[in-house]
């Protein structure tokens, strides 16, 4: 497939909108396409897709990011457990958690805890709820994809491609 | 003050549902309402901002052709405008009256460091945050 695909209606982008801020709102709740085709009024079939026109990135991996960006916030921000951090941000096990967490920031939530805080400090002029969106992490491919190409790298594959 | 920044505009989707957004639930004033054939200049103000206009204009003829005018469309209805910030004394009070008046807010009033901040959106997707600071 190439070229520019044709441009949404913006009433439309504005209903898909809506599915994303309730995401953003309630990170940690479950959203089934179900749930929110019916925010953005749209049938399922075409919600995933327009959502990924939209936005760049399926509904399913925004949420994800939405979630570590929280965790993060957390990490740095409270003395949380990191097991109670998980169960917040919606994730269902602790294990679950560390391996998507690592999976798409490259570190393990402890290390992000030490060094979010160190950074924090730089960043105190700026509206606390905008920076938060600045840490949101770039996930431009599936977690699975991410973690394939890393166990590609460790088995010794030559095969490098640019993240 | 004669010198400084005196109008800020936003792309908006429709004037007059901008307009009833911004005066009747927001408690903007207008400023200026002026029109020239499909040409329309309207800013609105903050009743306690009299130097500083809020522009509300739709992106379209005769300034943009139409091919940009529904990419900018696009782009507001996306929410992909950067954020706007509005100061208010009692974030939580604000809260309550504007969505009565049927705001629709994209997250409840947190606490950050003493700040209380809350987000809504216009009708057209622009996003603001409604920030009251630690005193």
């Amino acid at each position: 497939m190439s070229g520019v695909p044709p441009s949404q209606d913006p009433e439309l982008l504005r209903r898909l909108l809506r599915a994303k801020d309730r995401m953003d709102a309630a990170s940690h709740e479950n959203w089934p396409v179900r749930r929110l085709a019916r925010v953005s009024g749209v049938s399922e079939a075409h919600f995933a897709r327009s959502f990924k026109q939209a936005f760049g990135i399926p509904p399913h991996r925004y949420l994800l990011t939405r979630r570590i960006e929280r965790a993060t916030a957390l990490l740095r921000d409270t003395d949380l457990p990191i097991t109670e951090i998980a169960f917040d941000t919606g994730w269902e096990s602790l294990g679950t958690f560390g391996r998507t967490f690592r999976d798409i920031t490259g570190e393990s939530p402890s290390a992000i805890r030490v060094r979010g805080r160190a950074a924090a400090q730089e960043l105190g002029r700026v509206p606390a709820c905008i920076v938060s969106a600045a840490h949101r992490p770039d996930l431009t491919i599936a977690v699975s994809e991410k973690r394939r190409r890393v166990a590609g790298d460790i088995n010794g594959s030559s095969e490098k491609e640019v993240l | 003050m004669s010198q400084g920044v005196e109008v800020v505009g936003l792309y908006v989707r429709d004037h007059d549902e901008a307009l009833a957004f911004y005066v009747e639930k927001l408690g903007f004033r207008v400023h200026t309402d002026v029109r020239n054939g499909d040409y329309r200049w309207l800013t609105v103000q903050h009743p306690d901002q009299p130097s500083f206009q809020l522009g509300l204009f739709t992106p379209g003829p005769p300034v943009l052709d139409a091919e940009t005018a529904q990419t900018l469309r696009a782009i507001v209805a996306k929410g992909a405008m950067p954020p706007l910030v509005l100061n208010v004394d009692d974030c939580r009070a604000a809260y309550d009256r504007l969505r009565a008046r049927g705001v629709e807010f994209t997250q409840e009033p947190v606490d950050r460091y003493g700040n209380v901040d809350a987000g809504f959106r216009d009708p057209s997707g622009n996003g603001w945050k409604m920030i009251q600071a630690r005193r």
